[in-house]
Parts: C-alpha cells; sequence; structure tokens
C-alpha cells in the first residue's frame, strides 16, 4: 500500500475566482480545428448527453455510445424530485455561497471545495439553459419559475417539473443532441457497451465496443474519452438503479489507469417500496417529499403481527419523533436509513420478511382532508397502490431504505480528468462533488454542470496541448485490447455451468447490503472480503450462459457487467474497512459518539480520514494501492452534524 | 422506412396528415351536402307538389347546377383518392398482423371506415342510376320526384335497402365528423369531449332524416 | 396470503430482425401476484437457462415506468391495456390462475424486430432529430424568468412532455400511426414561448420525417391515448394537424433552409 498525495490541479486564488481564473488561464482549440479533433461520449444521460451536445455544437467531432436503445432512455430519466439552483427567485437568502455551504455540509465534510463551489455558481446557468431549451417547469400565475424546498436545505431553491424533473431535463439535453445527430455532427452509437479503454502512450485514444445487436466487437479511436456512465448501485442487486446500470465502463477504465475513488460512498434512501419476494428485480423510490405529511412508526413490541389498524396508539413507537425531537421525520436520508434498519433488526419490522416501517397519512388526512392529500401525493399513492395493491389512504404505506446512488467514482481532478491523461469522467461516474452523502436534488444539478458548462471548456485545454500523433483504430494498441475483450467474451459464451447470471447477482448484492450497506463494521468486511473472491471464483467456474455471440444476448451483457462487480464489490469493502470514521453513507457501528446528547450518532474523524480515498489497480487479485487526496476546508468550517 | 434524417419537410399532400386534411375538408362539403340533401328530401313528406316544387328550383340554372355537381364529384374523387391511398399506407406500415389485437376505445364505426364508404360509394352510384337518371328505375317520369320515389319505395326491398344504407352512413359519419374536427385541428380543451357527441347528433339527424322518407311511403302504402 | 398461480404463455420468438418468427408455448409456474409481468417473465428465463434454452429477449431498464424501453403486446394490447401503466408497473395480481396469454412485439415496419419481443425504434429518435427540439446552443440562453410563461400553459405542455417514447401508440394503432408520438412533442414545444420561432419549421420537419419513417395514417380511434402509459390525449394530434396546416399554407420557399444545425 502506497501513500501518494494526489493533485487536483486546483487553481490559485480565492475560492469564487478559482473558475474564472483556469477559464482564463486555459488553452484553446482554434474553432476551425475542433472539427479535427474527435472526442467518444459514452454515456448519454444528463452528463453525457449535454456534453456531447455542447461539445459538437462547439465544433468537435463526437461519436455517443450507450446501450440503451435510444440515448433518451439513460436512468437520469427516473430522477424524480428537482435540481436546485441559487437563482435567488424567492428572495429567501439564497445565494451561491449558500448552496456551497449547504452542498459540503450535506456531504459531511469529503468533497472537494474547489469543486462545489464551481458547482453552485454554475448552477445558475443550467436553469437558465433548461428553461431555453423547453423544459417545462413547474410556473407560477404570474408566469415565473416555481420552487420547492427539499431535504438538507432552508432555502426554497429546487426547481422541478411534476415528479418527472429528471425526464424532462433528460429529454431537453437528448432533443439538443438529436439536432446534433440530424446535422451529422454527432454519430450516435445506440445499442452499443464499451467493454475497454485504449491508452497509447499514457493516454486515453480510444475505447472498444460490443454491438448489443449483431455481437461486432469494435475498436474507437479518438483524441480524448469522457466517460458520462453512471453509478454502480447495481452491486447490491437490488437498487432504485435501473436493470442495465452497470460499472463495466468505469471499472474498466479503472483497470486501465483509472483511480477509483471512494467507492464506499453509497447513499441509501430511506422512502422505497419494501421488497416483496425473492423474485424482486429493482426497488421503487417514493419521493422524499413523503416524509412531510406522512409519520413513521413501528410497533412497539417485536414480533407484533398484528395489522396497523388494530394496534392502538400507545403501543407504537414513532421512533424518529422519539430519537430526533426538533427534525422528526424529516431527518436526513442516512439517519433516516439507519433508524429503520435499527428497528427491522430489533424484530420490530412491519409486512412480509419483517423488512418494513409504516409511513403513516391517517393524522394529514384527519387535519388536511384526503382531497389535500390527494393533490400532493396523489400520483405517489397511486403508484404505490400500483405495485403493491393496498390504498394507502386506508392503511399505512410500508416503506424501507435502498440503495440509491453513489457518490464514489472515478477520481477526477478540477478540470475532471481522470489519472489517464485524455480521460474525462462526468455526472454520477466520477467522484467530486457530493462528498460522502449527496443532498436532494442535487445529482441533476451536478451531471449538467460537468456536462454543459465544465467539460466543453476543461477538454479544449487538454486537446489544445496534446499534440499526439494520429491514430486509428488499426494501431496496435487497439488490435490487443479487441483480442482481449473477444477472449473474455468468448470465454463466458462457452460458460456451461449451473448457476445462472442472477444468481450471482443476487449472492453478491445480498452480501454487500450486509456487510457494506447501510452499517458496516470490521467484522463483516472482513468476512465479505474473504467472501467475494470465492463468489468470483465461482462465478467463472459454474455461470450458464446461452451461446449467441452474434446477436442480442441479454445474458452475455448481465455476465459482463456482474464479472466486474464482482470486483468492484471486494474494493468497496476494502475502503470501507479503511475508512475507520463514521461519515455520511459510511457508517461504521465502531465509530458513534459514545456519550452526550449525540450518543450513537455517527463520528467523523477529522484528523484521519480528512482526504479521498483514490485507489489504484495494480492487477488481478492484487491488494489495490491507495492514493490519498487530503482534503482542506477554508470556507466552510468542520463541524459535526446534529439533528436532535 | 428511412436510416437518415430528411431535414426539411416534405410537400403537404405527400404526408399522411395532408392527405386526412383533404379527406376532411372533402368530408365537410360532402356532410354538408348531405345535410341538406336531406332536408330537401323531407318535403316529399309534405306531398308531390311541394317536392316536385323544390327539384324545379334546384334546376333552375344549369351552369349553377353543374358547378354544384362538380365540387360533389370532386369532393368525391378526392375523398376515396386519399381514403385508398390511405388503406394501402396503412398496410405498408403493418406488414405483419398481430395474432391477437384488442381494442381500446375504438369503436366499431372508427374500425370499419374503410368498408362502410366502400359500400357508399357503390350506393351512391346506383343512387344516382335511381333516382337522378333513372337507368335502374322501374317506372321513371322525368322531373316528377314525387312519383319516382313513392313509387321505388313501394317495393319493401329497396324501402328496407335504403334504410340499411343509411345504417352505413350514419356509422360513416358518426365518426367521420369527429375524426374531421381532429384532422382540421379544431380541437379545444372545454369542447372537444363533446365532439364526439356532436358528431354522433348530428350524424343520427341525417341518417334519421334520410330513412324518414322511405318508412313512411312503405308505412303509408301497408295503411 | 399471497396467491401464487400458473399461465399459460404463447411468447413471439424470433432470432433477429432477418429470420423468421413464430410462437412458442410456455408454462409460468408459481407466479405470486406480487411480481410485476416482467418479474414473472424473469422467473420463465431463469428456468429457460437451466433446460440450457435461449431467454425470452426482452427490452427493459428502469422498471418504474419512465425510461420507456419496455413494451410488448398481451392477448392484443399494448403494455397489456392498463390505464397508465407500462408493462413493468403490471403486476400479476390482475391475472387469474390458467389464463392464457399472447406475447408479442410492437408490430409495425417502422419498428424492425431485433429479438423476440424487442423492437428498433430508432425511428422516433429520427423524427426528434428532424426537429424535435428548441436550437439554442449552451450557453445563449436568457435568464429562466426573463421569459414568462404562463401556467395554464407550462401545465399543458408538460402533459404533452411526459411522453416516454415507448412505442405504445404505435403499436396499438390500427394503421401503425405515430401521431401521438409525433404530436406530443409538437405540442409540449410548441406551446411554450421558446418553441415559437421554429414552430413552423419543427412540424414540417417532424411530419415529413414521420412520413419518411413509413408510419400509418391517424383515424382518431383513440386507441393510442387508451395505451399510452401517460395518458397523453389526441386532441394534441389535432394541435399537430392544426400546425401542420397552417404552416404549410405559410411555408416559403426558403423556409427551410438556414438555420444550420
Amino acid at each position: 500500500m502506497t501513500l501518494n498525495a494526489l493533485n487536483a490541479n486546483v487553481p490559485e486564488g480565492p475560492i469564487e475566482k478559482k473558475w474564472d481564473t483556469r477559464r482564463f488561464e486555459m488553452k484553446l482549440v482554434n474553432p476551425a480545428n475542433k472539427r479535427k479533433y474527435k472526442v467518444i461520449v459514452v454515456g448519454s444521460g444528463l452528463a453525457g448527453g449535454s456534453a456531447a451536445a455542447s461539445m459538437a455544437e462547439l465544433g468537435y467531432d463526437v461519436d455517443c455510445f450507450c446501450y440503451q436503445d435510444s440515448p433518451r432512455r439513460a436512468h437520469s430519466i427516473a430522477a424524480q424530485g428537482g435540481i436546485n439552483a441559487a437563482k435567488n427567485y424567492q428572495n429567501d437568502g439564497d445565494s451561491v455561497w449558500r448552496l456551497f455551504y449547504d452542498t459540503v455540509k450535506g456531504g459531511d465534510y469529503r468533497a472537494r471545495e474547489a469543486n462545489v463551489y464551481r458547482l453552485a455558481q454554475i448552477s445558475v446557468n443550467i436553469i437558465d439553459q433548461c428553461v431555453a431549451q423547453g423544459v417545462p417547469f413547474a410556473r407560477e400565475y404570474g408566469g415565473t419559475l416555481a420552487n420547492r424546498s427539499f431535504g438538507g436545505a432552508q432555502v426554497s431553491r429546487t426547481f422541478y417539473a411534476r415528479g418527472q424533473t429528471g425526464q424532462q431535463l433528460l429529454l431537453g439535453a437528448y432533443q439538443s443532441l438529436e439536432r446534433q445527430i440530424g446535422a451529422g455532427k454527432v454519430k450516435m452509437h445506440p445499442r452499443t457497451e464499451m467493454l475497454d479503454l485504449v491508452v497509447v502512450d499514457g493516454r486515453a485514444r480510444g475505447i472498444i465496443t460490443r454491438d448489443l445487436v449483431t455481437g461486432k466487437i469494435e475498436a474507437h479511436a479518438a483524441d480524448a474519452v469522457v466517460l458520462g456512465t453512471g453509478g454502480y448501485g447495481n452491486v447490491f442487486y437490488l437498487s432504485t438503479n435501473a436493470k442495465g446500470c452497470n460499472t463495466t465502463a468505469i471499472w474498466r477504465a479503472h483497470k486501465r489507469g483509472a483511480h477509483f475513488a471512494n467507492p464506499c460512498f453509497t447513499q441509501i434512501h430511506p422512502t422505497c417500496i419494501p421488497v416483496a419476494g425473492d423474485y424482486q428485480s429493482k426497488l421503487t423510490l417514493m419521493s422524499e417529499s413523503l416524509r412531510n405529511d406522512g409519520r413513521i412508526w413501528v410497533p412497539l413490541k417485536a414480533g407484533d403481527t398484528r395489522k396497523a389498524s388494530d394496534i392502538p396508539e400507545g403501543e407504537r413507537d414513532y421512533y424518529l419523533e422519539r430519537r430526533y425531537p426538533a427534525f422528526g421525520n424529516l431527518v436526513p436520508r442516512d439517519v433516516a436509513s439507519r433508524a429503520a434498519k435499527l428497528a427491522c433488526d430489533e424484530g420490530r419490522g412491519v409486512g412480509p420478511g419483517g423488512r418494513g416501517v409504516y409511513l403513516d397519512f391517517a393524522e394529514s388526512i384527519g387535519r388536511l382532508g384526503e382531497a389535500m392529500i390527494r393533490e400532493r401525493y396523489g400520483n405517489l399513492f397511486d403508484m404505490y397502490e400500483r405495485i403493491t395493491g393496498e390504498n394507502p389512504y386506508q392503511v399505512p404505506m410500508r416503506i424501507y431504505p435502498a440503495i440509491h446512488y453513489t457518490m464514489g467514482g472515478l477520481w477526477v481532478d478540477y478540470d475532471l480528468m481522470s489519472t489517464i491523461p485524455g480521460m474525462f469522467v462526468i455526472g454520477e461516474a466520477n467522484f467530486s462533488d457530493h462528498g460522502a452523502n449527496r443532498l436532494g436534488a442535487s445529482a441533476l444539478m451536478q451531471g449538467l454542470a460537468d456536462g454543459y458548462f465544465i467539460l466543453p471548456y476543461t477538454i479544449g485545454n487538454y486537446l489544445a496541448q496534446s499534440k499526439g500523433p494520429k491514430i486509428d483504430a488499426s494501431h496496435a494498441a487497439f488490435k490487443d485490447a479487441v483480442k482481449g475483450v473477444t477472449a473474455t467474451t468468448d470465454k463466458l459464451l462457452a460458460s456451461k455451468g449451473k448457476r445462472t447470471v442472477d444468481s450471482f447477482h443476487r449472492e453478491l448484492g445480498l452480501l454487500m447490503w450486509e456487510a457494506c450497506g447501510m452499517a458496516r463494521n470490521e467484522a463483516g468486511l472482513t468476512a465479505a472480503l474473504e467472501k467475494i473472491p470465492q463468489i468470483r471464483a465461482e462465478f467463472w467456474k459454474d455461470v450458464i450462459l446461452p451461446s449467441g455471440g452474434a446477436e442480442m444476448n441479454q445474458e452475455l451483457e448481465k455476465a459482463g457487467r456482474v464479472a466486474d462487480f464482482l470486483e468492484l464489490g471486494e474494493l468497496m469493502c476494502f475502503d470501507a474497512l479503511q475508512r475507520n470514521e463514521s461519515c455520511g453513507g459510511h457508517f461504521r457501528e465502531e465509530h458513534v459518539e459514545t456519550e452526550g446528547a449525540n450518543k450513537g450518532e455517527a463520528k467523523r474523524d477529522d484528523d484521519n480520514y480528512c482526504y479521498a480515498a483514490a485507489w489504484e489497480y495494480k492487477g488481478p487479485d492484487e491488494r489495490q494501492a491507495l492514493h490519498k487526496e487530503p482534503l482542506t476546508f477554508d470556507n466552510v468550517h468542520l463541524t459535526q452534524r446534529d439533528y436532535k | 422506412m428511412s436510416a437518415t434524417v430528411a431535414g426539411t419537410g416534405s410537400r403537404f399532400y405527400e404526408t399522411a396528415i395532408g392527405k386526412k386534411i383533404v379527406m376532411a375538408v372533402t368530408g365537410v362539403i360532402l356532410v354538408g351536402f348531405v345535410f341538406v340533401h336531406m332536408t330537401g328530401n323531407l318535403q316529399v313528406l309534405q306531398g308531390a307538389d311541394k317536392i316536385n316544387h323544390y327539384a324545379k328550383l334546384l334546376r333552375t340554372s344549369m351552369p349553377l347546377l353543374w358547378t354544384a355537381r362538380l365540387v360533389l364529384i370532386a369532393s368525391v374523387v378526392l375523398h376515396v383518392r386519399a381514403a385508398l391511398q390511405l388503406y394501402a399506407l396503412k398496410a405498408a406500415a403493418r406488414p405483419v398482423a398481430y395474432a391477437k389485437k384488442a381494442h381500446r376505445g375504438a369503436t366499431l364505426a372508427s374500425r370499419t371506415m374503410i368498408w362502410s364508404g366502400y359500400t357508399l360509394a357503390i350506393f351512391i352510384v346506383l343512387h344516382i342510376l335511381h333516382f337522378t337518371t333513372g337507368t335502374i328505375h322501374t317506372d321513371f317520369v322525368e322531373g316528377d320526384v314525387f312519383h319516382n320515389v313513392t313509387t321505388a319505395f313501394k317495393n319493401p326491398l329497396i324501402a328496407a335497402g335504403y334504410v340499411v344504407m343509411m345504417g352505413f352512413l350514419f356509422m360513416h359519419i358518426s365518426h367521420g365528423i369527429f375524426s374531421l374536427t381532429q384532422s382540421l385541428g379544431l380541437s379545444h380543451p372545454r369542447y372537444s369531449a363533446a365532439a364526439k357527441t356532436v358528431a354522433r347528433v348530428l350524424a343520427v339527424i341525417i341518417a334519421v332524416g334520410f330513412a324518414a322518407v322511405p318508412v313512411a311511403v312503405f308505412a303509408v302504402i301497408a295503411k | 396470503m399471497t396467491r401464487t398461480f400458473s399461465l399459460t404463455l404463447h411468447v413471439w420468438r424470433q432470432k433477429s430482425a432477418k429470420q423468421a418468427g413464430q410462437f412458442a408455448k410456455y408454462i409460468a409456474a408459481n407466479v405470486s401476484e406480487h411480481m410485476s409481468f416482467l418479474e414473472m417473465l424473469d422467473v420463465v428465463n431463469q428456468d429457460l437457462l437451466a433446460k440450457g434454452e435461449d431467454p425470452i429477449a426482452f427490452d427493459h431498464d428502469c422498471r418504474e415506468g419512465i425510461c420507456g424501453s419496455c413494451g410488448f403486446m398481451v392477448n392484443g394490447d399494448a403494455h397489456g391495456g392498463h390505464r397508465g401503466t407500462t408493462i413493468c408497473q403490471l403486476h400479476m395480481r390482475h391475472f387469474k390462475d390458467g389464463e392464457e396469454l399472447w406475447l408479442e412485439p410492437w408490430r409495425s415496419a417502422a419498428f424492425p424486430i431485433v429479438k423476440d419481443l424487442a423492437v428498433d425504434r430508432g425511428a422516433f429518435d429520427r423524427i426528434i432529430a428532424s426537429g424535435g427540439f428548441v436550437s439554442v446552443p449552451t450557453g445563449s440562453a436568457v435568464d429562466g424568468n426573463a421569459i414568462p410563461v404562463p401556467k395554464t400553459e407550462a401545465d399543458l405542455a408538460m402533459d404533452a412532455a411526459a411522453c416516454i417514447g415507448c412505442g405504445a401508440c404505435v403499436a396499438m394503432c390500427p394503421n401503425s400511426a405515430a401521431q401521438l408520438f409525433t404530436a406530443a412533442k409538437v405540442g409540449h414545444l410548441g406551446l411554450l414561448p421558446q418553441g415559437q420561432p421554429e414552430r413552423d419549421r419543427r412540424v414540417l420537419a417532424m411530419v415529413g420525417q414521420m412520413t419518411a419513417e413509413g408510419f400509418g395514417h391517424c383515424t382518431s380511434t383513440g386507441e393510442c391515448e387508451a395505451v399510452c402509459p401517460k395518458e397523453i390525449p389526441i386532441a394534441f394530434i389535432a394541435r399537430m394537424n392544426r400546425d401542420y396546416l397552417e404552416a404549410s399554407v405559410k411555408e416559403r420557399p426558403q423556409a427551410n433552409r438556414g438555420g444550420s444545425g
């Protein structure tokens, strides 16, 4: 294990001036020359889609790849709540500084200050851009944009389009992208998966892909590669991510030399619909806004199997209101999630399997009337009923936490470039802006900030300075990479064992959820670190796949992704084990306040762990090397969070 | 199917929407015609003088009559031409049929427009040969509409045939009137919901008005 | 008590667009009423894999009704025919023991079959690429509140913008028409002030592309709106037709030139 400090390449000067400084320092590519540069963008979500469109507008020759059948389907589309921006349209005292402060604090002081400040600065441009694209944000009667408040903030700065904000923002980016595709400036490759990164002379020069319809493995050369491939929450098998979400692009880039930062920082969302059976394929999120009017409770006694309506008030435990009288049901996501787990661990969980807590609207319905509740949450109640078959106007909802977002990702510097020159990482795929916990309505903001307003500048700075030789896909490095990918694919296709890909994925997911989920401890992590290599070995020995290599083969797609999850899971556990503190979504049971009002709450260790942990791949079955990027907080003072 | 983006619009009539607009405009003319035709016909019920006088009135100016006829013929031709082209498009757009196909909301009338259309087209030809030229009328008297109508509808088969045809007319225009409001973009957030009802009521008035003549003639004979 | 039951499935199996397809019969045993339709197919697929057979291919991703990936016909109904529901959101409690279900892909010349129940909906992307956007390069936007948008217009635009591009409208339409999809985007952008400069150009281009892709015509049957998972009404089709008529009347020879992409 080596201990090298990473240089984030942050500009000098006061934090308000850093981005201006960098933009002025940057070398520019002559407009007439831009078309001579080919840029590959992998992923077409908010980050990738907006980046591909913006770079094509600038004149670069862009190739964009996505595994879905259309760039419009990336999982950004599922974000419900909204997007933050420091517009201060509500005149309630919001500012760039306040958004910056809230995000750093919400991230539990494990994010890079300079990046977060820039994010807050750019947030205002994003709203303008999206409005101009025709994103139908909610409006007031006077025609101005409406805002609502969201967790972790005391101002109303969240812009929204009903409960489909992610969809509308993505469609805005998608339409801009399609405009460039129609104009011939972007070549789109749908149903195409990146399976390797090609590095020549230390620089990223292309990717290897598989056409998911024909099975053809192809090499694509470029002057720079951008990964906007999203998060890796599906390592847990069950998550709120789309089924196709995967780590393959970033993991294979990691194996080619890109450091992976803070892999153990994952976010659990407290209000998801509980698992109904072992066939369950994914979890559905219910907007956090439900906690504004719903009261969370479990029976006071363990093993109480009575119907909710048969349990009298006196035998109910409204545990969040009891433990956190100041914030009550509105404590942050991580706190609410852990409290639910604790209640279920005590045997007080409700519903089949006992992994659920009640979210009860009876009191609100009594106070406000059913009509008011219907107006506020009607679509969510309908969704709940569609899935569970239960009417939440009559019986309390059952909820349970689920994996929702991954703050960790490939390490990038201030310019969003990874440790491989020429490879940039944007959106959820990188690690930079949310620290150990992401606040609601910040993911959309970050994806679009990276794609529309940061990467298009910083990539120009790189391209203007990197006058590498012209390389095409006939270069030996590409041929070798194609050979490697083909060999792995053939090996999987030839595997005729007894267990399906899903069964391995489920096994890994369950293990990860137990050992590296809402709460982690040394014993569990150590055990998982022993178990994961065993599952991995068994996977390569006993997995069964259908043979079709030259056709659509969804099992093969899954197998490649699960193979990568089986490696990533190990790194996550190792990262969680080395971080001997509790911060944000990373809760180590050994590291809690032992006395005082906050007894039992997460305890950060700023003296020893105020850094981003970036892991360097050292080869198969080798222990990865740790590099640290020290985090300094010159503008926001380190304090312990308190929600009592 | 095209793998590329054309990038520009195409000529009006080349698109399905252009053809539908042509169908809608000609549909308006034809529905307007049948409505006037129906109100004229009702004068049969008022006796020979009334209807024969009306028929004579229509023929006061041959240029005017032929202008109207040409507009109608052109409308029918354009209407049928667009219908046939669109029907061919439909077949090309789904070359492989579903093994099972359910219907959600589509009325029988809306699904059988082409068939009610074919039927009406044949009917119109026969009808013109029957009452306009008298070619297939067994006892045709030029200019005596009342006589022509009453003698024809004495035959129960002919009377019943006309009533059945009015059933097809009802089907065709009950959906057609609603559909033309769609094709011409006459939608309105508040009144669109009523468009289907208005179309159906109008269709009933026209069909019943027409059917009243053979029924009444036959009923009087039967007494 | 959780109800479990079994179903007979007749599933369209087709290796690729080039090869012929046919129905294959499978028994889905131990179906739980709490499963989603796709989870039921997952279980069928696990059994097929165990037997060394090729699992049934179908598109899916978010499994919460928003990405628009999934969709096929169940007994002739797009997405199974429940109001405002995609097939991934359809739960098995709506089915009875012993029911026979026919699963077919969207059938349209414009949607070639990729494999089994998965089709290629690239035609939709090309319709958007032809004009379904506002040409506003990154960085050229005015302040978000500079142009007020009446709430009613914004809400109506959102009704149309909710389209997930799943293709159910085309699949259900007796004429395989893409009017509802195209009209949703024409309506969404046409209702907003930001969409006005390109309003005529957009509708002409999108309708032209829709025609070139080989979709059928609209006979106002209302089948599309009945199965649209986002319940987009056909009033938007009327709106598009009006826009198209107006734009065609106004069209000048230069109208389609300029405005580089």
